[in-house]
């Protein structure tokens, strides 16, 4: 099972011909992702490494190869539109990696895509990846930046904010023997598509999923939501780890929704109301996978 | 992004938001002649980036950073005491802040004193309009012990800000008459403002109502979406390196993200979530940490290099930790990355470097074949320990 993809899921990927975009798409292509097109306008017509045909618009690339989930790799000013047209030509899942993507446009997009059925992971994210079965975890759906061979295929869904602590938690587990699911990387902007409660609930009820790893870092309240929803609806053992108790108040970290303002969202106040819900908390980011081993008993 | 005062209230001048004419001086001669155009009443205010101006004291022994004066004499007397010295206020610090402009503005009676913001809102996704009647105290007192006094409206982020929400606000501020008629032009204007040019956040505090009828916004604080300023030059230019950490500004030159902080072990990390808890292990590990910074998922040798500098221009730092964990990035090239750094800058205190992931081994070969002195750790936890224990030495 595992959530969201899969090893037969379709991807397209919109900024392919750009360097960032590009790179990523052939290791994607090296995972044995099916990577079925490309969208750079102006550049359909072409082809991304010999074999993955480049489209002008999403709409044809979709008509054309049946791709349900587009990745955007475009850069910022465009991003939004991208997103958008991503939407609008059907597909499933939006998963978009672009960091610096104003927040009013992340405004507009999420209220321009309601009841449009498509969801939306990201933006700022490292991506997801559903693990496969070959050496080095090959075979699997590999979406976004994250590096494939460290993933095991598994039974542990592992969500979070930020990239590399997504690869900590990742390499952990899978050096301790413990594969995972799928891993997602939700992203770190304030205004995201997908909330650590979104997938929380989806990891709940695949039944490939056994134990689930939640990361979390300062701003908001996302985290919060998440493990009251966990102290009431999920009897699957989760461990947790958030960032920032060392962070000064009102100082953006890096992500743009790192932020402690008006007393909100601080590392204490996620940690308190994980331990409440009986998340295993982290007490440090070398932690994590030992957590989970703690939380599963 | 933070601005001045005297840029707040031109961008108010800008969009027709009601607020007391004023200009802005470099010297005692502009505030005179800026002050000669003024009423009776003039407010003399030193524009630096800090709160408490009004019970600050300069070095120069000039007791407060905002006068009330009489003349444009007068005002360039108190210019000349306040251009070129430095004002110490609860908020900047020992070392204070250096005044390189003042402000000079008509003085308003003040009938009554209101609170009125504007914030992008994450939980709801959309804008929302804050507003109080407890207005020139500080709105997280008032949050906090009369939450009833806070008025929230939500704004639906494609519809915009309806008349009958403009309305909703008066309404709930007591606004009658020609006041909420002033009150309602005041908030379409700071709406189209916090819309047109990418605001995170702006706050009107206090907003006051005048006893011969008019409504003002006295003083505002603007926050802006930096990811959005490529789209907006004339408020790019607004920024004013000089109120920021010198190292934050050099960082930025080389797309690292610095923030400095008040302990003694630096460090370099990839990755924004992990350089936080990289943080967060230096001080449960008994040290302190004084810096966040992060090189980026694909950080150059160049970067690196550049990283050491900004960290060892520190004078308290007393030991380095490097925290990588490289997934797509090859170890090997960063441990190269690293000797290269050192062999420019000089290295004399305690380096520790933990490194994982791709091409791990040759990496750390590539470290432990270099003339560096430095400590290896495993893990997080490990570096950290070595860290705390380097320095302590």
């Amino acid at each position: 099972m595992a959530i969201l993809v899969d090893e037969n899921t379709k991807i397209l990927i919109q900024g392919i011909t750009g360097s960032f975009g590009g790179r990523h798409a052939q290791l994607s292509l090296d995972y044995g992702t099916q990577l079925v097109a490309g969208v750079t306008p102006g550049k359909g017509g072409q082809t991304f490494a010999d074999t993955v045909p480049i489209f002008d618009t999403v709409g044809q690339a979709v008509e054309e190869t049946g791709a349900t989930v587009s990745t955007i790799f475009v850069p910022p000013p465009f991003a939004a539109d991208a997103i958008l047209e991503a939407v609008d030509a059907g597909v499933e899942l939006v998963v978009a990696i672009t960091e610096g993507i104003p927040v009013m446009d992340m405004m507009r997009v999420r209220a321009g895509m309601a009841g449009s059925g498509a969801r939306l992971i990201g933006p700022n994210c490292p991506g997801i990846v559903t693990p496969g079965t070959g050496p080095d975890s090959h075979g699997g759906c590999r979406i976004g930046i994250a590096p494939g061979y460290i993933h095991k295929r598994g039974k542990v869904g592992v969500v979070s904010r930020s990239g590399t602590l997504t690869y900590e938690a990742v390499y952990q587990l899978t050096s301790l023997g413990l594969g995972q699911s799928t891993c997602v990387g939700i992203g770190g902007d304030p205004i995201n598509g997908t909330s650590h409660l979104d997938i929380m609930k989806m990891f709940n009820e695949d039944p490939e999923t056994e134990a689930i790893i939640m990361i979390g870092e300062i701003g908001g309240t996302a985290e919060e939501e998440a493990a009251e929803w966990a102290k009431e609806n999920c009897d699957k053992p989760i461990a947790g780890f958030i960032a920032g108790a060392t962070a000064p108040p009102g100082r953006r970290m890096g992500h743009a929704g790192a932020i402690v303002s008006g007393g909100k969202g601080t590392a204490e106040a996620k940690i308190a109301a994980m331990r409440d819900a009986g998340i295993e908390v982290a007490d440090n980011p070398s932690d994590m996978g030992a957590a989970l081993v703690r939380a599963m008993g | 992004m933070n601005i001045h005062e005297y840029q707040a209230k031109e961008l108010f001048e800008k969009f027709g938001v009601a607020t007391p004419k004023g200009k802005v001086a470099d010297t005692a001669e502009e505030a005179k002649a800026a002050a000669a155009e003024l009423g009776d009443e003039i407010v003399v205010k030193a524009q630096v980036h800090a709160g408490g101006r009004g019970k600050g004291t300069f070095k120069n022994g000039f007791q407060g950073g905002v006068h009330v004066v009489k003349n444009a004499d007068e005002a360039a007397d108190v210019a000349s005491k306040m251009i070129g010295q430095t004002l110490v206020t609860h908020q900047t610090g020992e070392e204070g802040k250096l005044v390189s402009k003042i402000m000079v503005a008509d003085a308003v009676d003040i009938e009554k004193e209101y609170y009125l913001a504007i914030l992008m809102d994450r939980e709801s996704r959309s804008p929302v309009i804050v507003a109080s009647t407890e207005g020139g105290v500080n709105i997280e007192d008032v949050a906090e012990n009369t939450p009833d006094k806070i008025y929230n409206e939500v704004i639906h982020p494609l519809l915009g800000l309806q008349p009958y929400e403009i309305r909703n606000i008066s309404a709930q501020l007591g606004f009658t008459g020609d006041t909420a008629k002033q009150f309602g032009k005041l908030l379409k204007a700071l709406y189209k403002l916090f819309i047109s040019c990418d605001c995170s956040m702006v706050e009107v505090n206090p907003l006051v109502t005048t006893p011969d009828g008019q409504v003002m916004a006295l003083d505002a604080k603007f926050d802006f979406d930096d990811n959005a300023l490529y789209r907006h030059p004339e408020i790019a230019e607004l920024h004013d390196p000089t109120e920021e950490d010198p190292r934050e500004v050099e960082a930025a030159k080389f797309d690292l993200n610095y923030i400095g902080l008040d302990g003694n072990i630096a460090c370099l990390v990839n990755g924004a979530g992990l350089a936080m808890a990289t943080m967060d292990i230096i001080k449960q590990s008994g040290g302190e940490p004084a810096n966040f910074l992060d090189v980026g998922g694909g950080a150059t040798q160049e970067q690196v290099r550049n990283a050491f500098k900004i960290i060892l221009s520190d004078p308290n730092v007393k030991g380095i930790l490097v925290n990588i964990f490289g997934g797509i990035m090859d170890c090997d090239v960063i441990a190269k990355g690293i000797v290269a750094a050192c062999g420019e800058v000089d290295l004399n205190i305690p380096l520790i470097v933990r490194l994982e992931g791709n091409n791990v081994e040759a990496g750390k070969a590539t470290l432990a074949s270099s003339d560096v002195n430095l400590i290896p750790a495993d893990t997080l936890a490990d570096a950290a320990q070595k860290a705390v224990a380097a320095i302590a030495v």
